[in-house]
């Protein structure tokens, strides 16, 4: 199963990478026009995640009611239900960076093979950080309870 | 045939959600799991087990946007800020999507196709900064 899962793993990333570029993330003046309303506003990301949301919402209504995935013995989904400091605080600081810069990880990878100096940097920059914030915030649900809590 | 609709900006920001959308309804009824980059990325750059199909997914999507670029002969959108800008805005990207678990895929699209509250309150509070910052950033 662990081969059939990379296969579709390299599938699945495959079509990411597509539809990350035809939908325009991958250029920081879309996604700031974006996110600044006021000015001129391109509503466009708006159709990219409505889209992506009506497909995968009443298709993971279906999925769900499967007791396991076909090429894995479990679903490997969130269990904490808590909103807390962590959730918002992490939230709004990642669109500080998202608002900063036009990127968010996404695109930001998606842009690696056009080897501009910028957009590498902000990857190196964000894995430093993600090390770092892992090494001082204790409190980390998926470190103690091995459970994997990332979206 | 009508081709009015490829170029009236609507077609493409759909098709690529729909696309993103297809990859995410695969990865979840074929091997359980949620498309969020950066939780993927960052099993990636610090792996505890061997992240094989992470490493899988990454080369994927490399592979098709490169191939995009390729093939319709665009060039990679450029940049728009200055790398001072890369490096505050990676290291807010870093610490936000490891504190608050999850980037535009995995809470804005997949938390919230499976209704989870967590990822709704997210998604909103990452929009609403990204819009405040991204319009003071504008009139600097």
């Amino acid at each position: 199963m662990k081969h059939l899962q990379i296969i579709t793993s390299i599938f699945a990333g495959l079509l990411f990478g597509l539809g990350l570029a035809l939908s325009g993330m991958l250029d920081p003046a879309i996604v700031t026009a974006f996110l600044t309303p006021l000015n001129n506003w391109d509503y466009s990301l708006i159709l990219v995640m409505g889209s992506a949301i009506g497909v995968t919402a009443p298709s993971y209504y279906f999925i769900f009611k499967n007791k396991a995935p076909l090429f894995d013995t479990e679903f490997h989904i969130s269990q904490i239900k808590e909103i807390d400091k962590r959730l918002i605080l992490g939230a709004a600081l990642f669109g500080i960076g998202w608002g900063i810069y036009g990127l968010c990880p996404g695109p930001a990878i998606a842009q690696l093979f056009s080897f501009q100096f910028e957009p590498i940097l902000f990857i190196l920059t964000m894995a430093l950080s993600m090390f770092i914030t892992d090494k001082f915030s204790d409190k980390n649900p998926s470190a103690h309870t091995g459970v994997q809590s990332d979206e | 045939m009508n081709l009015e609709i490829l170029n009236s900006g609507v077609f493409t920001p759909l098709a690529g959600g729909l696309l993103i959308g297809t990859s995410a309804i695969l990865m979840m009824l074929l091997n359980g799991r949620v498309v969020g980059i950066s939780g993927i990325f960052y099993q990636l750059t610090t792996p505890s087990k061997k992240p094989v199909w992470q490493l899988g997914f990454i080369l994927g999507l490399l592979t098709s946007a490169f191939m995009y670029y390729r093939i319709t002969g665009q060039a990679y959108p450029e940049m728009i800020r200055p790398w001072q800008f890369a490096i505050v805005g990676g290291i807010f990207v870093g610490v936000g999507t490891r504190l608050g678990s999850g980037c535009t895929s995995g809470h804005g699209v997949c938390g919230i196709s499976r209704f989870s509250p967590r990822s709704l309150i997210a998604t909103i509070t990452f929009i609403g900064t990204g819009i405040i910052t991204a319009s003071l950033v504008s009139f600097l």
